[in-house]
């Protein structure tokens, strides 16, 4: 008897101790649900309405996506401040391209996405091979490209776009049964991700524990994937009672996956890491520093460009102001999710968690009404709590 | 086992030894002062006695204890961190601080001037000690101060000069102008040539004695002994953390031999793992090889080096700190140092392109750097993925990581290279010394390298661990890789190499095969060839 008793308080004190060790990526998690509690508390159950659910994603895909550009940005060590306006030009260049001009969308698309591309290679260029920092390049690429959209668009709106452009960002994913209430393919997709996330946290835990890395007591492991896979199930269900999956999910999503394989288990995301972590040890190892730089920079024009796309989607229009100071949220989203200032750390999962803090604190501040004001205030305060909490974690361990 | 060769050290009455100072002149006297580090006994015992108004040289060779000592007697390791006294014109003195062994007159300049380029020579002067009254500045009062400090040691410029456009020979001027700004006493100069040219020794030099003349004493640190024979009344010569012996050296009264002797002599106590002997074939050689320093293009660092490896060679490299010897590692290793690189290198007899890292890796180099924490290792990261970040090839396909390869590659060197680690995944930054350099030392062997170059491979690192690295590079030896090693411990170059590069001021003067080498000819070539250069 006593025997179970102490191994059951090994086992409490494991959790315990590995919870401490591990805060900070728990901590993200427990934000972000305790977050979604108590605005879904706060607005009386709005929160978590399939219709909003659903512009949960429609509102936040933006920033979404080019949180992924950013993380990568930051772990390589530097900043890009330009991306709220290198989306804004990008959308005032669609709209002239396709309202104005005439030119397909099927050829507007591609082409955004290869000035994007420009851009960040532009910026990345100095940046990279001329050492000029990062901070001040993309500076200028911020004003510089807010002038040109006001100057591209003639300091007008210009809209509306057609049905096919549209549906990057309004579309759903059609239902494959035809029944649409419940959405089925919202729920296989749910249902499938659901299995994914555990069937590779059980892949991880094998193989860590053949090589002796000390893994997450098995307590915490259980307790975390069904959090995440209720989280998936419940999403999906919400959704499959409204419209279904929507396009940019799908998007956001692959997008996610893709950039979360790319970081964690290829060469180069190992040595982006690595070229943060320690930039004179990583050239030191053979690791081409300055190529890969650069290549992050043009990696955040394409997914800025993406953005901007499905932002002037969403609204149908180009407008001069699409995308001011869009770049704090996506910059604040990436360090709420643990990216850190010096570079080499930051995960692709903690910031997109980061961004959904951001967005359901945006979201549900605008249920309760809260002005626009207040909001800036709060959301302020989130990212420095977010970071102090960072910083006293580190000093804490070491 | 085999051992070095036992020196005896000299007996402390044999003559030229000062048997004691006279006390009523007696202006400085540190007795028995001890510090230890964590690990490691910095001082031990330590006694150094100055005559008011001499020129007092402290001489030993690097790591002896000099600059650890200055330190207590300037006041930068404050009183009770370390034994021992401190005696200041017979009061016995204690210091929390810089300010206060400034406050009574002790000045030190260290070898790192301590100037801000961007500011004037004025503005330097009074940092920290600025003319100022409620705060504000008197710029009246801190020029003509200046004027008048410039002229005292000779200096011909105007205050406002700012002092990047100075010369390190000036700049080191400017910090004697400094230290008299502070109504120095005893003025302490930590390798104050080191970085000078001839002719501006010759004016630092002149300066010091006519500092003499009006009453200032001072403690030169410095390695060259012609330059010291020149000047100095007294000098102390410290070995590994003790006072060796104490020369009246007025009159050129010393030989130099005398004074390297007491600088290196020493019973070689530690052991070195039996290695046999071998030289195959012919692996790297490098011709006429030339390096400019990256920021100033018209200073030489690196000139016309010639060197070789063979297969199974072990080859050291020994010289003073600012020889260039890391300078060299760097500028053949992917040219990571250096501007306006010039020479040759061939592989078995075949031109070798090293402009780059990863040529350099690709072409069977590998580079362990001398400082593992800030260039040899990424400290946030786990064992595993430092010890695969030069050749991630090899744990990939098509540009996706393995990570049970390499898992299971990170568990091998652990037990290969005993990396005590209770495991692979721990983070570089958690774990001891030797176990951070072992990891540097996996990382560099998975990239299969046929040569490699060691940057004081055990600096800062435990017996044990040592012990276990020189077992691991005469592995390598055996194994018919070809290694060069750098290394500022005398004994462990004469302990594990089979011959031995003599580097000075950024060239080779001399090759010794380990047989007829030994601590004192290594010092004296370098002696002789900083003596011939003045």
């Amino acid at each position: 008897m006593s025997e179970q008793r102490s191994a059951a308080l090994e086992d409490t004190n494991g959790v315990s101790r590995y919870l401490l060790s591990h805060m900070r990526d728990y901590g993200l998690l427990f934000a972000l649900i305790a977050i979604m509690v108590f605005f879904q508390v706060v607005t009386d159950g709005t929160l978590l309405k399939p219709v909003n659910i659903t512009n949960l994603f429609l509102q936040n895909s933006y920033i979404i996506i080019m949180a992924l550009g950013m993380l990568i940005v930051i772990v390589g060590g530097h900043i890009d401040l330009s991306v709220g306006s290198v989306m804004g030009f990008i959308g005032a260049l669609s709209a002239v391209m396709i309202v104005n001009a005439d030119i397909p969308v099927g050829v507007t698309i591609p082409v955004c996405l290869l000035v994007g591309g420009l851009i960040g290679a532009a910026q990345g260029y100095w940046v990279a091979y001329w050492k000029i920092p990062s901070f001040i390049v993309t500076l200028a690429g911020m004003l510089v490209f807010r002038g040109l959209s006001l100057w591209l668009l003639e300091g007008q709106s210009v809209g509306p776009f057609p049905k096919s452009f549209q549906l990057l960002s309004t579309g759903f994913v059609p239902d494959i049964v035809g029944v649409n209430r419940p959405n089925v393919t919202a729920l296989i997709a749910g249902a499938l991700a659901a299995l994914c996330i555990v069937y590779l946290g059980l892949r991880k835990r094998r193989r860590n524990n053949a090589y002796g890395i000390v893994d997450e007591p098995p307590a915490m492991f259980i307790a975390r994937n069904t959090i995440v896979a209720g989280a998936l199930l419940f999403v999906s269900y919400k959704l499959s009672t409204f419209r279904g999956l929507p396009n940019v999910l799908v998007t956001m999503g692959v997008l996610t996956i893709v950039y979360a394989f790319v970081t964690e288990h290829t060469t180069i995301g190992r040595r982006i890491y690595a070229l943060g972590g320690n930039e004179k040890a990583a050239k030191l190892s053979g690791i081409p520093t300055e190529r890969l730089t650069f290549l992050t920079f043009v990696n955040m024009g394409v997914l800025a460009a993406l953005a901007g796309l499905i932002f002037a989607a969403r609204l149908n229009t180009a407008t001069p102001k699409a995308g001011f100071a869009v770049e704090l949220d996506v910059i604040a989203a990436v360090f709420i999710g643990g990216a850190s200032m010096s570079g080499g750390v930051g995960m692709i999962v903690g910031a997109v968690v980061g961004a959904f803090i951001m967005g359901v604190m945006n979201n549900g501040m605008s249920i309760m009404g809260i002005g626009i004001d207040y909001q800036q205030v709060i959301k302020g305060l989130v990212l420095l709590a977010a970071v102090v909490f960072d910083v006293y974690n580190k000093q804490r361990q070491r | 086992m085999r051992q070095g060769k036992i020196d005896a050290p000299l007996p402390v009455n044999a003559p030229g030894h000062v048997a004691e100072a006279r006390r009523s002149q007696t202006i400085l006297e540190m007795r028995g002062i001890s510090k230890t580090f964590p690990g490691v006994k910095a001082l031990d015992n330590v006694n150094l006695v100055v005559t008011a108004g001499e020129i007092h040289a402290l001489v030993g060779e690097n790591g002896a204890g000099k600059s650890t000592l200055m330190k207590v007697l300037s006041g930068v390791h404050e009183s009770g961190s370390y034994d021992g006294e401190i005696q200041l014109d017979g009061k016995a003195v204690t210091f929390s601080g810089i300010a206060d062994s400034e406050a009574l007159g002790i000045i030190i300049i260290h070898q790192e001037l301590a100037l801000v380029p961007l500011l004037s020579i004025a503005e330097n002067l009074f940092i920290g000690n600025e003319r100022a009254r409620f705060g504000i500045i008197d710029w009246r009062e801190t020029y003509r101060l200046t004027e008048s400090l410039l002229a005292k040691i000779g200096l011909d410029e105007a205050p406002v000069t700012s002092v990047d456009s100075l010369g390190v020979g000036k700049r080191q001027l400017v910090e004697i102008a400094k230290a008299l700004s502070k109504n120095v006493r005893l003025l302490i100069l930590d390798e104050p040539t080191a970085a000078l040219s001839e002719s501006d020794s010759e004016v630092l030099l002149d300066l010091l004695l006519e500092l003499k003349s009006q009453g200032v004493t001072s403690i030169i640190i410095s390695h060259k002994l012609n330059e010291i024979r020149r000047v100095a009344d007294t000098i102390t010569v410290i070995r590994d953390g003790s006072t060796v012996s104490t020369l009246d050296a007025r009159n050129n009264a010393i030989p130099e031999k005398r004074i390297i002797r007491d600088m290196v002599g020493r019973d070689m106590t530690q052991r070195y793992p039996e290695r046999a002997r071998r030289a195959g074939d012919m692996l790297l050689e490098v011709s006429d090889w030339n390096v400019w320093h990256p920021d100033h293009k018209t200073r030489q660092v690196i000139r016309s080096i010639e060197l070789h490896v063979r297969a199974g060679e072990v080859v050291g490299i020994a010289g003073l700190m600012g020889a260039g010897r890391t300078e060299l590692a760097m500028s053949l290793f992917g040219h990571s140092y250096g501007q306006n690189i010039s020479g040759t290198v061939t592989f078995r007899g075949q031109p070798l392109d090293t402009s780059n890292v990863a040529l350099a890796i690709k072409g069977g180099l590998a580079y362990v750097t001398e400082d593992r924490k800030e260039l040899g290792l990424i400290l946030d990261e786990s064992i595993h993925r430092n010890i695969t970040l030069a050749n991630l090839g090899d744990v990939s396909s098509s540009g996706v990581i393995n990570q049970a390869e390499e898992a299971r590659i990170a568990e091998h060197y652990r037990g290969a290279m005993n990396i005590r680690t209770p495991s692979v995944a721990q983070r570089v930054v958690n774990l001891s010394g030797g176990n951070q350099q072992k990891v540097v030392l996996s990382k560099w062997l998975f990239t299969g390298p046929e040569v490699l170059i060691l940057d004081e491979p055990t600096r800062g690192i435990d017996v044990g661990a040592k012990f276990e690295i020189y077992g691991i590079i005469n592995e390598l030896s055996a194994e018919g890789k070809g290694v060069i090693m750098i290394s500022s411990e005398m004994p462990e170059l004469l302990g594990m190499s089979d011959r031995i590069y003599v580097m000075n001021e950024g060239r080779f003067v001399g090759e010794l095969a380990s047989s007829e080498a030994s601590q004192e000819k290594i010092m004296s070539l370098i002696v002789a060839d900083s003596s011939a250069s003045t």
